[in-house]
């Protein structure tokens, strides 16, 4: 459905973060990257309710903020085995997939990431949970359309009612992702502090 | 907890059966997955829908082949995101070309009409030929055999830890869901819920990763230093190259029907 040049150059990108993220990760952190991707797998199942209907989360901001760089091997593994068994997704847009989902998560890794260390409190944690929840999403509707956009123009009413669909996901993936970086928090800070939170 | 058959929750997460047919497992699992992949690459190029029409029926005659029972196959395709239903639906007015049908201002083409149904064709066909082939694979395996394909070993690595604790998770995941009910509650559009599935989600977490670092240790006990043996698997055979050979002339054969129409 995608046109070639969007393909290859998604492709490209994935790839180039894909070897980045490779080398960065060593042996040791492969389990935790696993149960992540696993963890993204399974809540992808799950159907979550807003107003008369329901979303499947994405949860790439959270994602973002635990793993950094392996954010991107991780989400690319949940995204083949979604394709290979559940057959969601598809395997030629792979690559464009992985990108539209991971560079979102490391835009929150980036920016959000730097600040987890520096809140105290439920309420302020919450809301930067929230805050990378709801940039994860938004980042990744935007570059669905664009890629949807890119494609061809016949495609562009078609982008406009996918970006809307992305609204209640938005909704309620800030309020997930708020409520468990607030639950890490307490539970198990090392995750979200460690430098694995940040690109560095 | 809810009684389980053995190994039942493996099959609901992967597609794997308990005795898979002796035809398919008979073949290499190198052979299948590049065969799924070959199928992907020809049929992404097709646009005539009478030939993404036969390419759909063999796919769908090797998931019947395969033993992937019908209603299995047609879940996994209802849930075709949502995200293509729109672009079908909205294609046919978006293309210029004859008008087919006339809904108060919008028009709808043939031209548009065509290509959503070309869309339609090649996104399941590709999908079937996966289910069917790579997805009926034990993940393990399939893991083994991308390494054999030249996947980077950590990436491979990855993919088996995942594809082991999906199914722990799942579980865990479906124990906590009945914890939950178990004290009333109920989901509904509201700021509690949502919270409420951010503590599943991060309870999820914590739990796998306390999984994680006891696996890692007992690793470590036996002698692991962070690399996992990739088995030797069954060498290619002659029945592999046969097969292969039918899948080629397959191949071209739908190719060449495309240039003809």
């Amino acid at each position: 459905m995608l046109a070639a040049p969007v393909l290859l150059g998604s492709g490209l990108l994935t790839a180039t973060a894909l070897a980045v993220a490779v080398r960065r990760l060593d042996y040791e952190r492969i389990p935790q990257a696993a149960v992540l991707a696993a963890a993204f797998f399974v809540a992808s199942l799950a159907s979550v309710p807003v107003g008369p209907g329901s979303v499947h989360l994405i949860l790439n901001g959270l994602i973002g903020l635990i793993l950094g760089w392996a954010a991107v091997p991780a989400i690319l593994v949940a995204l083949v085995m979604q394709v290979t068994f559940f057959g969601h997704g598809g395997l030629l847009v792979l690559g464009a997939n992985t990108f539209n989902i991971a560079a979102p998560a490391l835009v929150c890794a980036a920016l959000v990431g730097p600040f987890m260390g520096r809140v105290r409190g439920g309420a302020p944690l919450f809301a930067l949970g929230a805050l990378a929840g709801a940039l994860g999403v938004a980042l990744t509707g935007a570059l669905v359309a664009l890629s949807l956009a890119l494609s061809d123009p016949a495609f562009l009413p078609a982008a406009k009612v996918i970006l809307a669909t992305y609204i209640p996901l938005l909704l309620a993936e800030a309020a997930v992702t708020g409520g468990a970086v607030v639950f890490l928090r307490r539970v198990a800070p090392e995750l979200l502090l460690r430098r694995g939170g940040s690109l560095a | 907890m809810v009684a389980q058959p053995p190994g039942g929750t493996v099959s609901t997460l992967t597609l794997a059966a308990t005795t898979p047919r002796p035809w398919l497992a008979g073949l290499d699992p190198r052979l299948r997955v590049g065969s799924a992949l070959a199928f992907a690459g020809v049929t992404a190029s097709l646009d005539e829908p009478a030939v993404l029409a036969g390419a759909l029926a063999w796919a769908l005659a090797v998931a019947a082949a395969a033993g992937l029972p019908a209603g299995l196959l047609l879940r996994r395709l209802v849930a075709l995101e949502g995200f293509m239903v729109v672009v079908l639906v909205t294609l046919p007015f978006t293309v210029p070309g004859e008008t087919v049908l006339t809904l108060g201002p919008l028009t709808a083409s043939w031209a548009g009409l065509e290509r959503a149904v070309a869309i339609a064709l090649r996104a399941n066909a590709i999908v079937v030929m996966l289910l069917a082939l790579a997805g009926t694979l034990d993940p393990a395996i399939l893991g083994h055999t991308l390494a054999r394909l030249g996947v980077p070993h950590k990436l491979v690595h990855l993919f088996l830890l995942t594809a082991r604790y999906m199914v722990v998770l799942h579980d865990e995941y479906r124990r906590m869901g009945l914890a939950m009910r178990a004290r009333a509650f109920t989901p509904g559009g509201n700021l509690h819920t949502w919270r409420t599935y951010g503590w599943l989600v991060g309870m999820l977490m914590v739990r796998s990763l306390e999984r994680s670092r006891r696996i890692l240790d007992a690793m470590r006990c036996r002698g692991f230093q962070g690399r996992l043996h990739l088995l030797a698997q069954a060498p290619w055979r002659g029945t592999d190259t046969a097969a292969s050979l039918a899948v080629s002339v397959l191949l071209a054969g739908f190719l060449t029907l495309e240039g003809l129409a």
